[in-house]
């Protein structure tokens, strides 16, 4: 026990709950509030009303949220194939390539989201590939967003598999895209749906890369919520943002399940 | 024994199939592809504008000259690094402090709070700046109440304390993980010798978990660097950081060739901190 003496342990845990609170719990509880609040501007909200959330759900910002849930999964379904692809195929290089193609496959954590942005826009807006305007723009900034952190999740796993597996079904005559069909992709299957369901996440809270590249006709979630806070519509924007936290916590929630199912 | 000694020999390596037998470094090739494709053609085309000027000219090195020695650039960089340091020094200590009471002071629930850490890190990061405006904004919650909250939230510290608020659960999640292979018999035996918690923390704790805190450190520092949304979203005027610039003079201005300068030298100070990271990490390891 680091902290023998009582008292000056319940000093260590208040002092722990003000940190905690200030900085995690309140801003969640403030955005809650905030989504239900006819309008806040004594210590509590004045009224309460579930206008905002219901509004989360007008056909306009129904569209937001289709727009947003498609660009995350098409984005995350590209990453976490190239990224698990790239996981499988780099054990496999010879000693000397292999620390070099890492590093470059880590590359994209090191470029900052507004110069991702930036690039893709400058890049893809002239021949000879031609994305400007499109939803495949937005689609590839988030792609290239999520693939370094597919990759690494991915990776990891890979380095934890056994490799007499591999040894033992070569030997009794399976082909590699057997072994890798029947034997490494089921057991990389856990890391595999862990990187696709926080890849879908993240992009869906994206707002930094999405708000250089993205065509008026495709506009994600964190956009509109950008537009309606920056008009002063703190409401709609913090029900959007409380639609967009439980989401987050119903996929972690759905993998936590899986990951107890397949122990 | 003998028996385990006298393992029979490895039965010879299969011979691997023939069937589309082709080098190993093949495979790798689609996603080295895909990368240059996606990351390395739009960077080399950021690289290449900065050649230019705002109307698409060759224009030598008279944009970067221009950008360069512009004013508002030299502040926007000063304002970059200050927030990034202040925000990281801010996290280290906030999230050094939790990790310690977390792993080493559990309380009851202290696994739930670990829990919720570990899913707060994936929520959007503008959820803070939206929370502090409805708080601390200047029609905010505070400022009816009478407390002079003013342009606080558009202000450098304000937007200081919606980084910490976000990046905090990303140091405490290494350093609870380091803080978790420390041996606390080591623990005992210094308190038992008479040293106080802090002199343990001080002397005991956070030397072994050195590496772990430079690379929650330097990893924070680069997040923070790049950091766009919070600004962004936090609407301060006053308080232009380099990617801010870039977003202003692109999307706004229409200046993609100043843009592109501008990053292309952010994208060498994150690397430069990413590098940083990389050795530390490995250091760690060792």
């Amino acid at each position: 026990m680091l902290v023998r003496n009582p008292a000056a342990r319940v000093a260590v845990w208040a002092a722990f709950a003000v940190v905690l609170l200030g900085l995690v719990i309140t801003p969640i509880a403030v955005t809650v509030i905030t989504a239900f609040s006819a309008s806040w501007t004594s210590v509590l909200p004045s009224a309460l009303t579930t206008d905002h959330v219901a509004d989360v759900f007008t056909p306009e910002n129904a569209a937001s949220i289709g727009v947003s849930v498609q660009t995350a999964v098409l984005a995350s379904a590209v990453a976490v194939v190239a990224g698990t692809w790239a996981a499988l195929a780099v054990p496999r290089l010879p000693a000397r390539l292999r620390g070099a193609i890492d590093a470059f496959f880590h590359l994209p954590v090191a470029v900052p989201s507004v110069v991702v942005g930036l690039g893709v826009l400058v890049a893809f807006s002239a021949p000879p590939i031609v994305l400007g305007g499109t939803p495949s723009i937005v689609i590839l900034v988030q792609a290239i967003l999520v693939f370094a952190f597919a990759y690494s999740m991915v990776s990891a796993a890979v380095s934890q598999l056994d490799p007499m597996l591999d040894k033992v079904g070569g030997s009794l005559g399976a082909s590699a895209l057997r072994l890798l069909v029947t034997v490494r992709l089921p057991l990389l299957l856990p890391s595999i749906a862990a990187a696709a369901g926080l890849s879908i996440a993240l992009c869906m809270g994206e707002l930094g890369a999405t708000i250089m590249v993205y065509p008026a006709s495709w506009r994600t979630l964190p956009v509109t919520v950008f537009t309606q806070s920056d008009r002063g519509d703190l409401f709609g924007a913090a029900a959007n943002t409380m639609f967009l936290v439980l989401v987050t916590v119903v996929i972690l929630g759905v993998l936590s399940a899986f990951r107890r199912r397949a122990r | 024994m003998t028996a385990v000694l006298d393992a029979p020999p490895a039965p010879p390596e299969p011979a691997p199939s023939r069937s589309f037998s082709v080098p190993a470094w093949v495979w790798v090739l689609p996603p080295v592809a895909f990368i240059l494709v996606a990351v390395a053609y739009p960077l080399v085309g950021i690289v290449a504008r900065t050649f230019t000027d705002k109307a698409e000219r060759p224009a030598g090195f008279a944009t970067w000259r221009d950008t360069l020695t512009d004013g508002a650039v030299l502040s926007a960089l000063g304002t970059t690094v200050k927030v990034a340091a202040l925000s990281t020094a801010g996290c280290l200590i906030a999230g050094t402090f939790l990790a310690l009471v977390l792993a080493f002071v559990p309380f009851p629930g202290a696994a739930a709070v670990s829990r919720l850490i570990e899913v707060v890190v994936s929520f959007p990061s503008f959820l803070i700046p939206l929370a502090l405006g409805v708080l601390l904004g200047p029609v905010g919650v505070a400022q009816s109440l009478g407390v002079p909250t003013g342009s606080f939230t558009t202000s450098l510290w304000g937007v200081v304390l919606a980084e910490i608020a976000f990046y905090t659960p990303f140091v405490v999640r290494p350093m609870l993980a380091a803080f978790s292979q420390f041996p606390t018999v080591q623990i005992d035996v210094a308190s038992s010798l008479g040293a106080g918690p802090l002199r343990i923390i001080a002397r005991v704790i956070l030397p072994a978990a050195l590496p772990a805190l430079a690379a929650a450190g330097s990893l924070t520092f680069l997040l923070t660097l790049n950091e766009f949304g919070i600004v962004l979203f936090t609407g301060a005027k006053d308080v232009i950081t380099v990617p801010m610039l870039i977003y202003t003079r692109s999307i706004v201005g229409q200046d993609f060739a100043s843009a592109a300068v501008l990053a292309t030298v952010q994208l060498l100070i994150s690397i430069g901190a990413y590098v940083l990271y990389r050795l530390l990490m490995q250091k760690g390891m060792r």
